[in-house]
């Protein structure tokens, strides 16, 4: 813990991802951090989560991360903390709450959707006869002959 | 001077672009052969002189010209001849320079290899090409000039960014502009069609190589942006779901869905209609990417606010484009009859399917890339659509699509049965279930995805495999493998490419191992059963960089591999940090090294991945790529191209 806080105000210079510093000893929770970090978005990057990001606020935010699991709260308190903190923007994987079901439901509605109209539209040409294929022309036999001959 | 004559080039392909756009139009309305033959030559002058205006471009910045304030806002005297000439494109003008460029080319050769086209078609296929052209060359005269010269020239440039000199970037924009643009054939071959009334075999037949030309650069375009993202950005990440790429991923989607459903066309001429709304809605989503990638919509709908006019350009090429054709398609689709019949178990069919989950995936990509604006303007709600959704939400409909492929690939035309399908499939079937069941068995634990994509990919491996041994016929002949069309060697080799590729991703994200330490000089440490030693870190100076370089010995089981040089690098004129990654590549893994900062007891930060499969990723790409390749030379495409040419050189076809 005393470790944490000493890095929260140690200010350095352009830092990469993860620092040896941050990580926690407890492998369990600190692969627990990992998983969390991984959805939450770094708000001064441009879509990268504060796993992989370089910015300070993104350090500020993984420390803050296994702070508060250090103090015992699980995953969810966690990512509710910072939410309440930092807004919904924070989150890579948005939540489907009110209009976001359009969102989430998407993909399977088209799939429904289309697998509908794609049966029906099976269906039809089942039912269609074969139409007869239109004869050659007499022109398009001699170049269909001079194709063949090359 | 060069530079001037260059903008004048630029205004003058302008105005042929204009001629082009009109003339032959009304020449195929009014069946006037005058008016009509307009369009060839237009078409090679414009590509002569937007290649002109290109290569002036391109001398202004070989020559480090700073008078120019492109130049200066983009290169920089000391800077490597290659990222000098790639800084033409690394930038707003630029590209949009080299966008025209292409489409220009793509007209041309549509001008030099459609001999065969019927005159009216071909006439109406330029004009619409130069119609888009049109609207391009206004973006730049208009909005987007890179011939703009500066009132008082600077000693130097302020450097490209650093992140873009490389060579991986150097050649991904290209590429992807190449297969971007080549879709814009696919849309004036629809668009000439529809005004036509006719589409039939001939028609998918003429369609489907500018399709599968523009598929395949944009497959190698893709391919090289995320390498260079693996091995540049300092994680080994291949792919963010960033809204830039998705802009790329979306048309490559439907690219795929129009590839395979011209097949239906040119073979069964059915799925007439749902061709030509695919082709228009690939090249809709090219230009859905130019917008989002050149307004900056997406990364900030304040940006967009503030500097509109490009955005609001391109939005309206937008809406002037495909509102015209999706009108034009309303009014006329209906005439599309189709003309085979099949039955609900047929190769068609399983196209059919193939169509639908392609598009449905493009669909997935395509909302949660504009959600965070929808969001933000109906329902004033400031949220965020990353990586984890898309992982959850795209994922289910490439699983389908890998499930059925290897059978509908190999289901007979019209009526099949698949029992009789599955049955020749079963040793593939077992084959990857098998190696599913071992990968399990040995992970113990781990999560589903690394068996499952293992099912999937050798699923696809094996049954491309089976694909083409059934053609050896009865008497298992391998010599009639050689004599099969390329196009069935490109349908095997694509397939078994993304089986490849499938394998990669799911490879690297679920075995993938990583280590996170201080690290003292000469002190060894393990990863994934490898062993790291730093030698060494010392400054280096490069040509327009200092660097600092590390030497870091690998080894197994006391056996030496390589040595690598892991390097943080500054960029002194751009003022930028880049990491780059060392990387021991190998064919079952990659070893990944990026060195960090200096700690306070005379340690260094080293992160280092164990990345499995990686290489597989863009193998993958490659195979698809040359599968791809491999039915564009297909036989079936030059005979209806240019047959009377290859008899007239002499030279035998085969």
């Amino acid at each position: 813990m005393k470790r944490l806080i000493l890095a929260l105000c140690l200010i350095a210079a352009p830092v990469l991802a993860v620092q040896p510093d941050e990580i926690l000893d407890d492998p369990v929770l600190e692969s627990r951090a990992r998983e969390i970090s991984k959805e939450l978005r770094c708000l001064v990057c441009r879509n990268e989560n504060i796993d992989d990001s370089n910015a300070e606020l993104a350090r500020d935010l993984r420390l803050l991360v296994r702070e508060r699991l250090t103090a015992g709260d699980s995953d969810v308190e966690v990512v509710n903390y910072i939410v309440d903190r930092y807004g919904e923007y924070v989150l890579l994987n948005p939540t489907a709450r009110g209009a976001n079901w359009v969102l989430w439901a998407a993909g399977p509605i088209m799939l429904i959707t289309g697998l509908g109209l794609g049966f029906i539209y099976l269906r039809r040409r089942q039912a269609t006869p074969e139409q007869k294929i239109e004869e050659l022309s007499d022109v398009e036999k001699a170049r269909l002959a001079e194709i063949m001959d090359d | 001077m060069i530079t001037e004559l260059g903008h004048f080039a630029l205004i003058l392909a302008f105005l042929v672009a204009c001629i082009q756009a009109t003339v032959p139009l009304i020449g195929a309305h009014m069946r006037w052969p005058g008016w009509m033959a307009v369009a060839e030559p237009a078409a090679n002058a414009q590509f002569l002189l937007t290649g002109f205006s290109f290569a002036a471009l391109t001398h202004a910045f070989v020559t480090s010209d700073f008078s120019l304030r492109l130049v200066v806002l983009n290169s920089h005297s000391l800077k490597p001849m290659l990222y000098k000439i790639s800084g033409v494109w690394g930038n707003h003008e630029g590209s949009m320079l080299l966008w025209v460029l292409i489409l220009s080319l793509f007209g041309a050769s549509a001008a030099w290899f459609g001999g065969a086209l019927p005159p009216t078609l071909k006439a109406r296929v330029l004009a619409v090409q130069s119609a888009i052209g049109v609207a391009f060359y206004a973006f730049i005269l208009f909005t987007s000039n890179p011939f703009l010269r500066m009132a008082v020239p600077p000693f130097d440039g302020e450097d490209l960014n650093p992140l873009l000199q490389d060579p991986g970037l150097a050649f991904h924009p290209p590429f992807l502009y190449l297969g971007y643009v080549g879709l814009s054939m696919a849309f004036s071959f629809a668009v000439a069609a529809l005004i036509e009334g006719r589409v039939d075999a001939a028609w998918g037949r003429w369609v489907r190589p500018w399709t599968l030309a523009a598929w395949i650069f944009l497959t190698i375009g893709i391919g090289l942006g995320s390498w260079w993202a693996y091995y540049e950005l300092g994680w080994g990440g291949f792919w963010f779901w960033d809204p830039v790429e998705n802009a790329s991923f979306m048309p490559w989607l439907l690219a795929v869905a129009l590839l395979h459903s011209s097949i239906v066309v040119e073979k069964r001429e059915s799925l007439k209609s749902w061709t030509i709304l695919l082709a228009i809605m690939a090249f809709g989503f090219s230009l859905i990417g130019t917008f989002i990638v050149r307004s900056g919509v997406i990364t900030s709908v304040h940006a967009f606010a503030n500097d509109p006019e490009r955005g609001v350009f391109i939005l309206a090429i937008l809406a002037v484009f495909m509102g015209g054709a999706l009108m034009l398609y309303a009014a006329r689709a209906s005439a599309m009859e189709a003309k085979g019949a099949f039955s609900m178990v047929s190769r068609e069919s399983a196209l059919v399917v193939n169509n639908l989950l392609l598009a449905v995936a493009a669909f997935v990509v395509f909302v949660g890339t504009i959600w965070p604006l929808v969001a933000e303007l109906a329902f004033d709600r400031k949220l965020s659509v990353g990586a984890p959704f898309f992982n959850m939400a795209f994922t289910p409909f490439m699983v389908m699509l890998g499930l059925v492929l290897p059978v509908g690939a190999m289901l007979p035309w019209k009526r099949a049965s698949l029992s009789r399908t599955f049955k020749v499939l079963m040793p593939a079937f077992v084959l990857a279930l098998a190696l599913a069941c071992l990968a399990w068995a040995i992970q113990s634990g781990r999560s589903m995805l690394g068996p499952v994509g293992l099912f999937l990919g050798s699923w696809l491996i094996f049954g491309s495999a089976i694909d083409l041994w059934s053609r050896t016929g009865r008497s298992r002949q391998i010599g009639r493998l050689m004599r099969l069309p390329r196009a069935d060697w490109g349908k095997s080799v694509a397939h078994a490419g993304l089986g490849i590729t499938m394998l990669g991703i799911s490879g690297l994200m679920a075995w993938e191992a990583e280590d996170i330490r201080v690290v003292q000089i000469g002190e060894p440490f393990e990863i994934a059963g490898y062993t790291l030693i730093l030698d060494k870190v010392e400054n280096v100076q490069g040509p327009n960089y200092f660097s600092t370089m590390a030497t870091v010995r690998l080894s197994k089981d006391g056996k030496p591999i390589s040595t690598l040089h892991p390097e943080k690098r500054n960029y002194p004129v751009a003022k930028m940090p880049t990491t780059e990654a060392a990387i021991d590549g190998g064919f079952l893994r990659d070893i990944y090294v990026v060195i960090g900062d200096p700690q306070d007891d005379g340690g260094w930060a080293v992160r280092s991945y164990f990345k499995p499969l990686a290489n597989w990723i863009w193998g993958g790409a490659i195979l698809m790529a040359l599968g791809g390749s491999l039915s564009l030379s297909d036989r079936r495409y030059r005979v209806a191209a240019g047959a009377r040419k290859t008899r007239a050189a002499g030279v035998p076809a085969e």
